[in-house]
């Protein structure tokens, strides 16, 4: 019985998993961009939920608020500061947003103080009882969205028009603009959508965890195991990875010990990448 | 061009004219989290540290029970004032040797104060000593920063082996008043502190023949604690021990609660409990926890009292255990170097060595200040709190009970 909670707790954190890595993998892909601050745009979802409840407002908001602000967060350090570092080396690109990462972490010092904040309890905070099971909504919902998320991200990308603009000018940035596309347009919208994303996670995270100005650090190290183990720029393989951590990480936790769980799951990772360096879903 | 001349002149006047003024103050380093996972209780401390300085240098009559407290600064240098020069250290022992080695080296402070994590404590000490500085830890537990031979480190805390004591002791009486008491889970975090704080409840626990059925290390920078809190379950003691920073112990709660998991009662040590941000966020999941405290707010018009009020008209919030003990480390700093009448640090070392304060000097419930030759202070003491409502209070030992105990805790039933 025990043994089918630790199994069902890990899927459930491994959806949350998925979802926070899935907007990370998402400027990979189109833009072969790391984005160091990824970390820190879960952050700032998790305190659009805060500001949200100051307003006296629901759980139903959070996700969209988050989702909104974050967007425009990301269309503006695309055109503020990505656009100008992509004509640098390889190296300050990388580095340029590891600034903005630390710019960020430092401006919510600043805004938000150090204290440790949690969401007031609403709907979405409590427990489904399953027959002794014990399911976290939050942990639900958050894995439910997750799903969508990367449905929805897969979608966009293979099925549409303005998916295959995207994938054009991350394939060749010049050729997709003779060809009309403005490259621009679809980065700033590719980093709008990565960090919404992020937003979202954050929301959907912040009902169940304590955070403060320093969370993303801890959740950004997650993130890039996720994203290499289920392939550079594949949304269903983040899904997968996410899920396939989370759940490695209960059962390792419960069955040897919560102190060798990452022992277990950073092995894992690595004997993954050392027969299939790719990733899982990844294409080299 | 000429422009950047002329700022660069008129910054080297304003330093001229800053630097002799100065001259005549006590520098003290402070080391803290400012940033970070425990940066809320290291800003907290170092809020407490900087009041602890501004009621030394200001007159304050109404506090005069508390050594070098009241003419306004250290009657003994002149009325020389404290300057507290403090620096972040990120949680990190490698951050906290080099910043402590620029405080000395650079800044020339005559002390140095801290530190909050026990690992940082570990290696800033160990810089201390290298350069012949005193070192005074207000806050961090872990059995052996004291006992390494070191003759520049004194530690007023009291420690986890005095902390231990006083659970075994709590547990025999709770056992002895028929509460069910057999078995017992000790989880750590896994750096120094949960360590050797759970090291020493284990020893104690084994010496005093309670069972313990599970010791369970975890990391505290863990973003799930789904798989301890379903070992606890699975092994399902009467009394857990919780050794934990700030978050873990909210998500502790958390999980508990999610996973329809508690014991008869938890004793937490400390640290993330009583994070100033524990009660506000999961206090309505955790009621009857125990905890300890030597700090308490005590009656309206009591010194402590007075402090508090100071505390909170700076910080707004209430002032914690934890920040109470760094305010105490200044305070004995102080007294040391008064008595000393000197900055040179050898002379502050002899003055810290003949501390010999009395509980009524202190803000803490001590039982008093001496160091032993390791620097430790034999008279650290403390008592256990339970959180009722939205306090904590004082229930055990009964006679500095302000409550009666509650067994077994609630929880958020």
């Amino acid at each position: 019985m025990i043994l089918l909670q630790a199994a069902v707790s890990g899927l459930l954190l491994g959806a949350v998993y998925a979802l926070f890595s899935s907007g990370l993998t998402l400027i990979w892909g189109m833009m072969n961009f790391i984005n160091f601050a990824h970390g820190e745009f879960v952050m700032l979802g998790m305190y659009v939920a805060l500001v949200v409840t100051w307003g006296e407002l629901g759980p139903a908001v959070y996700a969209p608020a988050a989702a909104v602000v974050l967007f425009g967060l990301g269309v503006i350090v695309y055109a503020g500061l990505i656009r100008h570092v992509m004509r640098g080396p390889m190296l300050s690109q990388i580095l340029s947003t590891f600034g903005l990462a630390l710019l960020l972490r430092y401006s919510a010092f600043y805004v938000f103080k150090s204290d440790f904040r949690t969401l007031p309890d609403s709907s979405l905070s409590s427990t489904i009882d399953l027959g002794g099971i014990y399911l976290s909504k939050a942990q639900l919902l958050a894995g439910v969205v997750a799903a969508l998320l990367a449905l929805g991200m897969h979608v966009l990308l293979t099925r549409t028009p303005l998916g295959s603009r995207m994938l054009a000018v991350a394939e060749d940035r010049s050729a997709a603009m003779l060809m009309g596309i403005r490259p621009d347009r679809m980065q700033a919208l590719a980093w709008g959508l990565s960090a919404a994303s992020a937003g979202i996670a954050g929301a959907l995270m912040a009902i169940a965890y304590p955070f403060s100005p320093s969370v993303g650090e801890t959740f950004v190290l997650t993130a890039f195991v996720v994203v290499s183990l289920g392939g550079f720029g594949s949304v269903p393989g983040a899904m997968i990875a996410g899920l396939t951590v989370g759940l490695v990480e209960a059962l390792a936790g419960y069955l040897i010990g919560p102190i060798y769980k990452d022992i277990v799951v950073y092995g894992l990772f690595v004997a993954v990448l050392w027969i299939r360096p790719q990733g899982l879903l990844g294409t080299l | 061009m000429r422009n950047r001349i002329w700022l660069a002149a008129a910054a080297l006047a304003a330093g001229v004219a800053i630097a002799p003024a100065s001259a005549a103050d006590v520098k003290i380093g402070a080391i803290y989290p400012l940033s970070g996972n425990a940066a809320n209780a290291g800003r907290s401390a170092l809020a407490a540290v900087q009041l602890a300085v501004d009621i030394i240098n200001n007159p304050h009559p109404d506090l005069a029970t508390l050594p070098s407290v009241g003419p306004g600064g250290l009657s003994n240098l002149g009325g020389a004032k404290i300057v507290l020069i403090a620096a972040d250290h990120q949680g990190n022992p490698a951050e906290g040797q080099s910043q402590t080695l620029r405080l000395i080296t650079q800044e020339k402070v005559a002390a140095m104060l801290g530190v909050y994590q026990s690992n940082v404590a570990f290696t800033a000490t160990a810089t201390a000593e290298r350069y012949g500085v005193p070192f005074i830890v207000g806050d961090s537990v872990a059995a052996n920063i004291t006992g390494r031979g070191f003759k520049w480190t004194f530690r007023t805390t009291p420690i986890a082996s005095d902390f231990a004591a006083n659970y075994m002791q709590f547990l025999a009486d709770m056992k002895q008043a028929g509460h069910k008491v057999d078995s017992v889970a000790i989880v750590n975090e896994n750096t120094d502190y949960g360590t050797s704080v759970g090291g020493t409840v284990l020893a104690q626990a084994k010496a005093h023949g309670i069972n313990v059925v599970a010791q369970i290390p975890y990391s505290a920078n863990a973003t799930d604690v789904t798989a301890q809190v379903l070992q606890l379950k699975s092994k399902n003691p009467d009394v857990v021990v919780f050794i934990s920073y700030t978050a873990d112990a909210i998500l502790y709660m958390k999980t508990m609660k999610n996973l329809d998991y508690m014991p008869q009662m938890v004793i937490a040590d400390d640290a993330g409990f009583s994070d100033p941000t524990f009660v506000p966020s999961v206090g309505n999941l955790a009621q009857g926890l125990m905890n300890r405290s030597t700090w308490a707010v005590g009656e309206p018009g009591s010194v402590t009292y007075k402090i508090n009020e100071l505390f909170k008209a700076k910080t707004g919030r209430e002032l914690d255990d934890t920040s109470a003990r760094s305010m105490q480390a200044m305070f004995v700093l102080a007294d040391a170097i008064n008595r000393a009448g000197s900055t040179e640090p050898a002379k502050i070392q002899k003055a810290l060595q003949e501390t010999d304060l009395k509980p009524d000097q202190l803000i803490m419930g001590f039982s008093g200040v001496k160091f032993d030759q390791t620097g430790q202070n034999t008279l650290a003491a403390t008592y256990l709190i339970q959180l009722q409502g939205k306090d904590y209070v004082p229930v055990w030992p009964a006679k500095s009970a302000r409550a009666p105990l509650r067994w077994p805790m609630t929880g958020w039933k």
